[in-house]
């Protein structure tokens, strides 16, 4: 089943400022007491995942490094835990490379992706 | 069923691998044994006993896993040496009086070394070279000659073969003048051919031993202030010497044997049959005291060959001594000797290929067939780079001319051998080439480590290493396993590779790195690496632009990553010196942040739980208080621990703290392929435990020796000597380009021990480049050292005064002010810790359990 998105049924959030964001590395920002993790690419793209990490229950998706991975011919943006490395699509949250770990009790091993927008410099965070 | 009794009669090298192989392979437990040793330690390396004197503890060579002897079927009986076998009641005493009945007795007591009657060969300053005791000994007499002495200490070796050659190389290190007086025509004269033994004494000449051969000693007279004096030749001629070591040959201890009444050979040994067993079925016999095929064999190799036949009948298999491997190899500093197979050429019809090159001291000979296809023996001297791949092609044919292995490297180089699977490569472990072969395709070894650890192979002295490396890389790339260095999907290049590359081309961003060496935007693999590779090309700041997200979230917020998110801070503390006042300014820190306190094993402090947006804050009132960073977070310096040094102890010889000091402010903020610590001791106590780091400094009282390659962690290794009594001048050049050089071509994550290990040519090869400039780099290297002291900053002071890197410490883009709501800490010993799952659980449901974050607790 697919639901469509609509933006009549979403709230969106206005975080920051795109300036606020480095490139290539990650903001935590809390919205409504949830954690997101916030990433500008370096082109220009702003994606967000959430902050907790499932492998180690921290709150530090914000802090890893941002690279891209070749997943079936096709490169996907990524960010790689700083905790235990597990890596994660930045785009979907799925997690490419547990890196021999498994999520703590209760967790899946991915990552909610939330949706962003960017209007007039300033960067949006919808519901996922 | 009970187990059977074996009783093990010695406690050396062959008797260990006897146990190690039953062990092994006694699964259902048929057999328990009892080792009776007459010395008073387990079983050590006794081909490695001169590394003894390169400032090897006696603990470094012991044998094999020490949980052996934990083993409950296993066990050792220490300093008891055996007196009595009697053969009818089947029990055999010992000096202490026990007696032990035995189901199977194997006779492991080796052989003594022998000294020919000779006239003061009694006297104190004779000494012979066979156990860990007699080198201790000899060592101790060495030393006190040389606090009486104003002159060098004059020591002479008696016999010129291996054992001579190594006690000679001893005494050198012992800063003795050492001289060989060989009987025979030439050194090493069992292995080696007259052209051979020429080319060795030159080599040995060089490394300043004396050499004379057919030099017979007929009397030792003793000097005026008594002990050994001089030594008078049959030639009239004669040597002065202060100290004597006999190297005459050994004999097998075989006195048991006599006495008990088993079959003695003619020339001594008990003789057994290919099965090892003596003339009792009751007793065996192995290693150099069994008398096997008419000879008693003075290596270790066959010994261990013997322990594997006895342990394989034991346990009912058929097992036969395949016959004596006779390869040697000398390991002497400085010195490559080789010998193999018929290095005689005394096969009927056998042709000898000889290359020898006198102006480099190069000697080698190759024994063939007499169609010269086939392999039958060799002696290498000067290089003997060639015999790993050459000893197991004995008996075989070579492919294409024999001579292309002759000639010097760098002349075409010799064919890639295709070993067959039953050639010998380790004979130490008698490995196989099928054998490591098969631990690649069948037990999924995919390095030499794993593959060392499954099959034994060149775990005992290693000169097999580089073949075993060659083979395993050869069986993966079969596999289609790439034996791929390149660093990511994103590099093709190693790191070693890409930081050359960088380097040469004056890069100085990922972007640019990335753009004409790689693909992709990087990963957490290649950004770290190249982040350490543009810190020492071109140094700059961490969160210099780009270079910020390129690091790991330790180097980005210059703390390290705690399990709760939280980070720990450590300020630097040179040489682990530090003032009363910097110590309270510590405390007030941590005791205002709330802070876990704790003294790291690098004699500093370190304060955990610190939010990142108290990081600066922390940072400030820290680097007011004159302190800077630690790089406690970086692959980079870390510390140089010290003892306290000649200031105030009363055994230093030297001030150990001053140059802890000095060296940690000289490579503090040096990036590195991985962590870096350095350890300066001072005096031969070495209470900075200086060996188990990466660069070790022990103070001498005429300057300081230098060791690499030591650390810690999840495989410890001590640290090796590289080079000694240096000034401190020299000393820190010596450690610049050592760092430098690891730098430049290290693996990532590699640290300096298996580095060393690796690197071309491995500890000589390092020794070369950096006390010999053997590359012709060592200008550039210490330019590049300059320049790094030169512009050296603290990165958290400068962190600090930059507006636009604080705002990377933020907890929330959306909400600076508000502190990470996840962190929850419990107290524990009077300090706070991160509270555990229950405990969040807990006090989610409001039970009582004090759970704050951070911030909450502190101010009471």
């Amino acid at each position: 089943m697919t639901v469509l998105d609509t933006p009549e049924t979403r709230t969106w959030q206005a975080v920051c400022r795109v300036d606020d964001l480095a490139p290539e590395r990650g903001a935590a920002a809390l919205l409504d007491g949830r954690q997101v993790a916030l990433f500008r690419l370096v082109d220009g793209r702003v994606l967000a995942v959430d902050q907790h990490d499932p492998f180690s229950d921290a709150y530090v998706i914000s802090r890893g490094i941002v690279g891209t991975r070749t997943v079936d011919g096709v490169e996907a943006p990524t960010v790689a835990s700083p905790m235990y490395k597990q890596v994660f699509d930045l785009v979907t949250g799925a997690c490419l490379d547990a890196a021999g770990k498994t999520p703590v009790a209760g967790a899946s091993a991915d990552l909610t992706a939330w949706p962003v927008r960017v209007r007039d410099g300033v960067v949006e965070v919808g519901t996922p | 069923m009970d187990p059977r009794h074996l009783v093990v009669v010695g406690g050396g090298m062959v008797a260990q691998r006897l146990v190690e192989a039953l062990r092994d392979r006694d699964t259902a437990g048929a057999w328990r044994i009892t080792v009776l040793a007459e010395e008073p330690r387990r079983p050590y390396d006794r081909v490695a006993l001169t590394s003894y004197f390169s400032g090897r503890d006696p603990e470094d060579l012991a044998l094999g896993d020490a949980d052996l002897w934990r083993d409950p079927l296993v066990r050792l009986v220490r300093d008891d040496k055996v007196t009595q076998i009697d053969r009818e009641a089947r029990t055999v005493t010992a000096a202490s009086g026990r007696t032990y009945t035995y189901d199977h007795l194997v006779l492991a007591t080796g052989s003594y070394a022998w000294v020919p009657p000779t006239e003061g060969a009694d006297l104190p300053g004779v000494f012979v070279y066979r156990t860990i005791d007699d080198v201790a000994a000899l060592r101790g007499y060495v030393e006190k000659l040389q606090q009486d002495l104003v002159r060098p200490v004059r020591g002479a070796v008696l016999g010129g073969g291996l054992l001579g050659l190594e006690a000679a190389g001893a005494l050198h290190a012992l800063g003795a003048q050492a001289t060989v007086l060989q009987v025979g025509t030439h050194l090493m004269d069992t292995q080696l051919d007259l052209g051979g033994g020429e080319a060795l004494r030159r080599l040995i000449n060089n490394i300043g031993v004396g050499v004379r051969v057919k030099a017979m000693t007929v009397r030792i007279r003793p000097h005026r202030r008594g002990g050994v004096g001089r030594l008078d030749l049959a030639d009239g001629g004669r040597v002065d010497a202060d100290v004597v070591v006999v190297a005459a040959g050994v004999r097998p201890r075989d006195e048991l044997a006599r006495t008990s009444g088993l079959e003695v050979g003619p020339r001594g040994g008990v003789v057994v049959d290919d099965t090892c067993l003596t003339s009792d079925p009751d007793v065996s016999a192995v290693g150099e005291v069994a008398c096997i095929q008419g000879a008693c064999i003075g290596l270790v190799a066959p010994g261990y060959a013997m322990a594997e036949v006895t342990a394989d009948r034991l346990l009912g298999g058929a097992a036969e001594f395949p016959g004596a491997d006779t390869a040697t190899k000398l390991k002497l500093a400085g010195v490559d000797v080789a010998s193999f197979g018929d290095a005689f050429g005394r096969t009927e019809g056998a042709l000898e290929l000889v290359w020898a090159d006198p102006v480099n001291g190069v000697y080698k000979k190759l024994v063939m067939s007499d169609d010269a296809r086939t392999l039958l023996g060799g002696v290498l001297v000067g290089d003997a780079s060639a015999y790993a791949s050459l000893r197991p092609m004995l008996g075989r044919e070579l492919p294409g001319d024999p001579a292309v292995f002759l000639l010097p490297e760098g002349g075409g180089g010799a064919p890639d051998l295709e070993l067959p699977d039953d050639a010998g490569v380790c004979s130490c472990n008698n490995v196989s080439a099928g054998t490591i072969r098969a631990a690649v395709t069948e037990h999924e070894c995919t390095d030499v480590g794993a593959v060392k650890a499954c099959t034994k192979a060149g775990t005992s002295c290693g000169s097999c290493l580089p073949l075993v490396k060659k083979l395993v890389t050869t069986e993966l790339t079969k596999q289609g396993i790439t034996v791929s260095s390149a660093l990511c999907e994103h590099f093709a290049l190693s790191r070693a590779q890409l930081y050359d590359a960088v380097r040469v081309a004056g890069l100085r961003s990922f972007t640019e790195v990335v753009e004409r060496f790689g693909t992709g935007r990087g990963c957490d693999i290649c950004k770290p690496a190249v982040a350490s590779i543009l810190a020492t090309t071109a140094p700059a700041h961490v969160l210099d632009g780009e270079r910020a997200a390129l690091q790991d979230t330790n180097d980005h917020v210059m703390a390290n990553l705690q399990k709760d998110g939280s980070y720990s801070v450590v300020p630097r503390i040179p040489g682990g010196e530090v003032t009363p006042e910097g110590l309270i300014a510590i405390g007030e820190v941590a005791k205002d942040y709330g802070l876990y306190t704790k003294i790291t094993g690098g004699q500093r402090i370190d304060l955990f739980g610190a939010r990142i947006d108290q990081l600066p804050l922390i940072w400030q009132r820290l680097v007011d208080a004159g302190f800077e960073s630690g790089h406690a977070y970086g692959k980079s310096l870390r510390t140089v621990k010290s003892c306290v040094g000649s200031t105030w102890c009363r055994f230093g010889v030297q001030d150990s703290v001053a140059l802890a000091v000095l060296l940690e402010l000289r490579y503090r903020g040096l990036r590195s392929p991985h962590k870096l610590k350095l350890g300066v001791s001072g005096c031969a106590r070495e209470c900075a435990e200086a060996r188990g780091k990466d660069v070790g400094v022990i103070a001498t009282d005429k300057g300081w020796n230098l060791y690499v390659g030591g650390n810690g962690g999840f495989t410890p290794r001590h640290a090796q000597l590289l080079a000694e009594d240096l000034t401190t001048e020299d000393l820190i050049r010596a450690i610049d380009r050592f760092l430098l050089y690891y730098i430049r071509t290290a693996d990532r994550l590699q640290r300096t021990a298996p580095w060393v290990d690796e690197v071309e040519g491995g500890l000589d090869g390092v020794r070369a480049v950096v006390l010999e400039d053997s590359l012709g780099m060592a200008a550039d290297l210490d330019a590049q050292m300059a320049q790094h002291v030169e512009e050296y900053e603290d990165e958290w002071r400068a962190t600090l005064e930059d507006p636009e890197k604080l705002r990377r410490f933020a907890s929330f883009v959306n909400a600076p002010e508000v502190p990470d709501p996840s962190l929850a800490y419990v107290p524990e010993r009077g300090q706070a810790r991160p509270a555990t799952p229950d405990e969040r659980a807990a006090a989610g449901r409001g039970e009582p359990v004090l759970v704050a974050g951070s911030t909450l607790e502190v101010r009471s």
